[in-house]
């Protein structure tokens, strides 16, 4: 049976896990450390349900609900001079929650103090947009729906912006692989030349260490530069990759005493 | 030569000659001489006059955001090099202030001190880049040569110290990978006296004065300070809208907090504002630069961060100590696990504020990195600035963005 | 005279073979090559210092065009991505006979670093390329070499260009 691998995740791993670790967390101190996110805080329990919130490395972070973005964001800009939102993007948790988790973040340019403000939606799920508010969503809202598959409401132009109009599938979600599916990998070949021509084109070579000995092109051999397609193999017949009979002996079939020191 | 078959059919849908409004679809196509990249803008003209425009990005859209999620944290830098790659080292500097801030641990004095003159010369080096293809595009294309003759003298003292002209990876996390080499200090003040000559005598005698430069930049690319921060802009076009906001004086990092300098800010709104504003800088990055070298004369010899868990030792120790070697292995082979969290550093390069957001999950490789590229938001004010102007001043307007289209489409 | 086909490029519509008339057409086409900058990423940096005040192109002859319909040689510096590989093909076809293709850096080679989604994974994919430059970025004096090295192919073909075998792209 071969060994199951999640298709939930994709995404490379580390070749190497350590059973006993635990990662510590990134420091976080309580909100009433700073005056100036304290008010803030009380400001926004004001007017919606707060999750949580902490300040982490000299920014708050408050966690928020999703259908409450809109007046959070109203709410500082207009009454707390966090005049610009210079980020918006998710988080893909599909895997451990089912959720995407949603980050505005804002900069308040007279105290030059920044928030975070990160909400979770569910998959399927659709966010207000900010437009209204801050201009700079326009771009980052489309690009989270390019990347994620989460649409924005009420956004001017919902479309993709970084892929291709007709690409299939959400490149930044977990699940889709770092290569490209199938659709990707034969994009521009359908593009261009049609379906018809993919095996005259060949599959992609993904393969960064492949080397084909009778490659006419050859970059290390400066100076002796010939036509694609010519023979360089000068007269030697081509060799298949043969392993050496050591490494296929199979040890532990074997009875017989193959260290002569036992 | 037989023409290959391909399936492509001539693009006639865009070039509309008869609207019922009399009105022209032109496409600025992805490629065009404007030496900005792979925009694609799709303006509908009224006559010169530009009704609509919209940008359309994505054509060198690399998936580095999703690299970073199957790298580990010191594999990432060098694609963070192909970013913004006019100023390489501001971006792999942001990253690595990113990770940094991440673990909880501060670059030695001669570390920030190198640090600080990459950063500021690789803002001179941007700058020389912005004066050289403003020009090419509005027209004065002798400038072009003379900028990147500078250009390569400082290209010349990033080769000197890290090895490469363009993509330079010359920070690394938890410090800097080599000390200065002798003489570069000597050759940095020969170069800052000569940029400075040439900045006074040739590009501004050249231009700032100059009837034709002064009638296509006024009162082009207005943008105004509601606009920008609505728009989020930061860096040049914020500044060049009245609002004084620089990361390096509000939100210090490295040696910034302790240098004298001033931020140039312009009131003007326009291109021409914000053509004077670049030269400013570049005389301030020079002001910057002559501090900070006694800074680095009196500091200790120490290059990176001491924190054995996440930074590997010192070469020579690596080569000599078992200890050392063994963590070195695992740091490269497995990779360092910042702790359980997420960041967010602005920085301020050359083009705006430039941040990372990472999110890790105590693993090797980032859970999300998001970049945050100034240009990426300056791309989507053009759909607002561009409204109005007429056809020359497309061009004009997109140079004067700085975009660089690494950034934006990542 | 509809019978006798004369093939202007070769021998100069004589039957006889005339390898000096070759070599004529073939010093004129090398020795003016004019590029259209197909600049894309960062190596569209190293091409413009290439092209610049330190690494002189226009000694070679070469006047960068932006126009397909009025250059030879179409250098590619820089990461094609999937989204603009259709333009690069239709900029490519646009292209007048005789022309030739230099793919710059690695990304234009092979997709370089960016073994992704939306990376072609070498320009040859889409184009028939004759001369590839590894670097990332390549130096401006690889660039220079590389165009000299094209040159040296220009002379050595025949100028009729149905002769010359390209990278067909396999068997399109």
């Amino acid at each position: 049976m071969r060994k199951y691998t999640p298709k939930d995740n994709v995404q490379g791993k580390a070749y190497y896990t350590d059973r006993f670790w635990v990662a510590p967390s990134v420091p976080r101190s309580d909100v009433s450390e700073d005056a100036h996110f304290a008010a803030l805080l009380e400001k926004i329990k004001e007017s919606v349900a707060v999750k949580e919130s902490y300040i982490q490395i000299g920014q708050m972070v408050v966690h928020i609900h999703p259908k409450d973005n809109i007046a959070v964001l109203r709410l500082v800009k207009e009454q707390c001079d966090y005049a610009m939102c210079t980020e918006i993007s998710a988080v893909d948790y599909l895997a451990q929650d089912g959720e995407f988790e949603i980050f505005y973040q804002m900069l308040n340019l007279k105290k030059a103090k920044r928030i975070r403000i990160v909400t979770r939606i569910k998959e399927g799920q659709a966010i207000e947009s900010a437009v209204p508010l801050f201009n700079s969503a326009n771009f980052a809202e489309r690009e989270m729906y390019d990347m994620f598959g989460i649409v924005a409401n009420n956004h001017p132009f919902m479309k993709r912006i970084l892929m291709p109009d007709d690409w299939e599938g959400h490149p930044l979600r977990k699940t889709y692989p770092l290569q490209g599916d199938e659709a990707a990998s034969w994009y521009e070949v359908d593009k261009i030349f049609g379906k018809e021509n993919r095996e005259a084109i060949g599959p992609e070579n993904r393969d960064p260490a492949r080397i084909d000995r009778y490659d006419t092109k050859r970059f290390s051999r400066v100076g002796y530069e010939v036509p694609f397609g010519a023979d360089i193999s000068a007269g030697e017949q081509k060799t298949e990759i043969a392993y050496s009979d050591t490494l296929l002996a199979n040890y532990n079939k074997s009875s017989k005493q193959l260290d002569e020191r036992r | 030569m037989m023409q290959q078959p391909n399936k492509l059919v001539p693009f006639f849908e865009n070039l509309n000659f008869e609207r019922d409004d009399n009105t022209m679809v032109v496409n600025f196509g992805p490629q065009h001489p404007s030496a900005h990249g792979q925009l694609r803008l799709m303006l509908e003209l009224e006559g010169e006059k530009v009704i609509k425009a919209y940008p359309d990005i994505g054509y060198l859209h690399r998936g580095i955001e999703k690299m970073a999620e199957n790298m580990t944290y010191n594999e990432f830098l060098p694609t963070t090099d192909r970013l913004d790659y006019i100023a390489s080292t501001a971006n792999n500097y942001a990253y690595a202030l990113a990770v940094e801030k991440l673990l909880g641990i501060e670059a030695p004095r001669r570390a920030q001190a190198i640090r600080t003159m990459l950063l500021e010369l690789n803002r001179i080096i941007s700058h020389l880049f912005f004066i050289a293809t403003h020009a090419l595009d509005v027209g004065a294309m002798s400038v072009f040569l003379y900028a990147f003759r500078e250009r390569e003298f400082a290209m010349d003292l990033m080769e000197d110290y890290c090895g490469a002209r363009l993509t330079h990876s010359s920070v690394r996390i938890g410090g800097v990978p080599l000390d200065l080499p002798e003489g570069w200090l000597a050759q940095m003040m020969a170069f800052l006296e000569k940029m400075e000559y040439e900045l006074e005598h040739t590009y501004e005698a050249l231009l700032t004065e100059n009837r034709i430069w002064k009638m296509r930049l006024e009162d082009v690319g207005v943008i105004d300070a509601e606009d920008a921060l609505s728009w989020g802009c930061t860096g040049p076009i914020l500044r060049g809208a009245g609002v004084q906001y620089d990361v390096r004086k509000e939100e210090p990092y490295e040696l910034y907090g302790e240098l004298d300098f001033d931020v140039p800010v312009s009131d003007r709104n326009d291109a021409y504002g914000r053509y004077m504003l670049h030269v400013e800088e570049m005389r301030q990055s020079a002001r910057i630069i002559r501090q900070v070298m006694p800074i680095y004369r009196k500091s200790e010899p120490q290059l990176m961060a001491h924190a054995p868990q996440y930074i590997s030792a010192p070469k020579e120790e690596i080569m000599t100590q078992n200890y050392a070697l063994m963590q070195h292995f695992v740091l490269v082979t497995q990779g360092m696990r910042p702790p359980k969290g997420e960041v967010y550093v602005p920085t301020e390069s050359p083009k705006g504020e430039l941040g990372f957001y990472i999110k890790s999950e105590g693993e090797p490789y980032a859970y999300r990195l998001k970049c945050r590229a100034p240009s990426f938001y300056h791309t989507g004010i053009l759909q607002k600035v561009l409204v109005g102007t007429y056809l020359a001043d497309v061009v004009t307007m997109i140079s004067s963005s700085n975009i660089v289209f690494g950034e934006v489409d990542r | 005279m509809a019978q006798h086909q004369v093939n202007y490029a070769s021998a100069a519509g004589l039957p006889v073979a005339l390898t000096s008339v070759d070599k004529l057409i073939n010093w004129g086409r090398s020795n003016s090559l004019w590029p259209m900058t197909y600049g894309l990423a960062c190596c569209a940096i190293e091409m413009m210092a290439t092209g610049a005040s330190r690494y002189d192109f226009d000694r070679m002859g070469t006047i960068f065009r932006a126009s397909p319909r009025q250059s030879d040689v179409m250098i590619l510096a820089g990461t094609l991505s999937k989204k603009h590989a259709e333009f690069t093909r239709r900029l490519y076809d646009q292209m007048m006979e005789p022309k030739w293709v230099i793919s710059m850096g690695s990304c234009a080679n092979t997709g370089g670093m960016f073994n992704t989604y939306s990376t072609v994974q070498g320009v040859d994919r889409i184009v028939p390329v004759d001369i590839y430059l590894p670097g990332c970025a390549p130096r401006p004096e690889t660039l220079q070499y590389a165009l000299m090295m094209l040159q040296t192919k220009i002379r050595k073909e025949s100028a009729d260009m149905n002769k010359n075998t390209k990278q067909n792209l396999r068997t399109l």
